[in-house]
């Protein structure tokens, strides 16, 4: 199940035997994948399926308990969960993206929404306001919200808004893959839409990496290239996006595609 | 003097495990070092952290001088010397050049600090991240690992608002091209005076328990951007009492009109420079 892309010998990240304990609770059980870069890798499955356990292990939010995340950075093939904390933290900061499903938590709700996306600049040596300014305003261009609106504080945002801020927050370093717990849950249908766009665009224009944690197929089928299906903590099963949800093969995965509902 | 407590109000074990501190803390610039923080008898917010670093650090030979924004003759300041003067039998004094240790709520003052001398910070708030970053577990990392670049966050939102860096007091820096520091709430036209400052600086914050110092000569940096540099604090007149132009200066409004006037903060500056001596 986990071949590694044809056409990339390096993938950008591996996840290698992974598993999550919560004392004697499973979050999810040897999971191994990798992503080339490029790629948008959909997860999928019911709620705790063990999605979300799996992508905070990714993005070094909580330890593992077993398996390693190896990630291509200028060091060459690091394993987060083996190497010095300093070395990950860096990783993590300035070549992953994390966009949490409760804007809330991946914004600083007091802070305006141009030093919502300034931070990541100045974390990273940025000491000219001008141009943190500059590219602020470009990015909330980008995104699709008013440059108007840049000292405004994301409380003031409406749902969507806050979500598309928060991906701008997150490209503005420019990172190698985004990790996204449930971007599009808990808005309603023309905005999610909206945000499918604006991701769609940025992802292609920006060739990044992307794993999308989702339990909504119609955004998996839309974003991603490939699905992996997730059942209390495993991986179930495989395949390109279309493969999986036009012609599932496990019995679960059958369920889950037919459980959707057609209007 | 009836000597019913031991000298300088805190027992023997209680100041070594302060000094233990202090030293770690000028090992390790800007550092924040915890440490045993004991009850006093004054209230957490009044300088709690201040005097027990007074307290372990002063012998009898000193000469004790406080002050209180920038005065010698406030509540506070009076009780903190008198407190001293009745639990060490020490000299106190309002002179900054012959005090030994000058113990300081929100002014270092004017007259220059010379080497030998140590000044006493009273810290309110010791963690300069706590407006990013409000986990405690976090910002410990955040300063392990050098992960300052959010500190200019704050500065941001002043521009973005103000069109200027409008901190004014607390204003952050950093010490010995390493930690980034909260001088205490000391106006940002004091923060120069640490930079390579003659003198020991030690900062004490009772409630949260941590100590930091600035050891004599080091760098001291406020934060600022490329284009909007550290500034000063700037008046259009001179002090009313002493007509100094080149100390920071208190608004007072005299009257219900609206009449006001500027004067020193430093009252023992301006004392001495109008040839005054009031007390």
């Amino acid at each position: 199940m986990t071949r590694m892309p044809e056409n990339s010998p390096q993938p950008l990240l591996a996840v290698q035997h992974l598993s999550k304990f919560f004392g004697r609770q499973l979050g999810c059980h040897d999971i191994s994948f990798a992503v080339s870069p490029g790629e948008v890798i959909g997860v999928v499955g019911e709620s705790g399926s063990g999605k979300s356990t799996l992508l905070n292990c990714i993005a070094g939010r909580i330890k593992p308990s077993n398996g390693s995340v190896f990630f291509h950075s200028s060091e060459g093939m690091t394993d987060l969960c083996r190497c010095d904390e300093a070395l990950m933290r860096k990783i993590i900061r300035t070549q992953t993206g994390y966009v949490t499903q409760n804007a809330a938590q991946g914004l600083k709700m007091h802070i305006s929404a141009g030093g919502n996306i300034g931070e990541k600049l100045m974390a990273g040596g940025m000491r000219h306001y001008g141009q943190i300014r500059k590219m602020a305003l470009a990015w909330l261009e980008r995104v699709e919200i008013d440059p108007e609106r840049i000292d405004d504080l994301p409380a003031t945002f409406s749902g969507g808004m806050q979500q598309r801020l928060q991906i701008a927050a997150n490209l503005v370093n420019a990172p190698k893959i985004m990790l996204m717990d449930e971007p599009t849950s808990g808005l309603d249908v023309s905005v999610q839409a909206r945000l499918i766009d604006v991701l769609r665009k940025l992802v292609s224009g920006l060739h990044l990496s992307m794993v999308l944690v989702t339990h909504d197929l119609a955004v998996a089928r839309l974003l991603c290239h490939r699905l992996y299906v997730m059942k209390q903590g495993e991986m179930v099963e495989s395949g390109l996006s279309d493969q999986i949800l036009d012609d599932p093969r496990q019995p679960y995965t059958q369920l889950l595609v037919s459980s959707v509902l057609k209007p | 003097m009836p000597l019913s407590y031991n000298f300088a109000y805190l027992d023997e074990q209680s100041k070594k495990m302060i000094r233990r501190s202090i030293l770690k803390a000028i090992a390790i610039p800007g550092f924040q070092v915890p440490f045993g923080g004991r009850e006093m008898p004054l209230p957490y917010g009044w300088g709690t952290g201040g005097i027990q670093l007074t307290a372990a650090v002063i012998g009898p030979d000193d000469r004790l001088k406080v002050i209180d924004q920038g005065s010698d003759d406030t509540v506070n300041a009076i009780s903190i010397k008198a407190f001293f003067k009745k639990t060490a039998g020490i000299e106190t004094t309002e002179d900054t050049e012959r005090a030994t240790i000058i113990q300081t709520r929100h002014r270092i003052p004017e007259t220059p600090l010379q080497n030998g001398q140590i000044m006493v910070f009273q810290v309110p708030i010791p963690e300069p991240l706590q407006f990013i970053e409000p986990k405690k577990s976090q910002t410990v990392k955040m300063h392990g690992f050098e992960e300052y670049g959010s500190m200019h966050v704050k500065l941001y939102e002043d521009i973005a608002k103000f069109g200027r860096i409008a901190t004014a007091f607390d204003y952050p820096v950093q010490v010995h091209q390493r930690y980034i520091m909260s001088p205490s709430p000391i106006p940002k036209y004091d923060n120069p005076k640490l930079h390579r400052s003659p003198a020991v600086h030690l900062f004490g914050a009772g409630r949260e328990k941590r100590i930091y110092a600035v050891p004599p000569y080091t760098d001291v940096v406020s934060l600022d951007f490329e284009d909007y540099p550290f500034e000063l604090e700037k008046w259009d007149g001179a002090c009313a009492v002493c007509g100094s132009t080149d100390s920071f200066l208190d608004e007072i409004i005299t009257d219900d009109t609206g009449t006001r006037m500027f004067i020193c903060s430093d009252t023992e500056y301006c004392q001495k420079k109008s040839g005054n001596t009031f007390s």
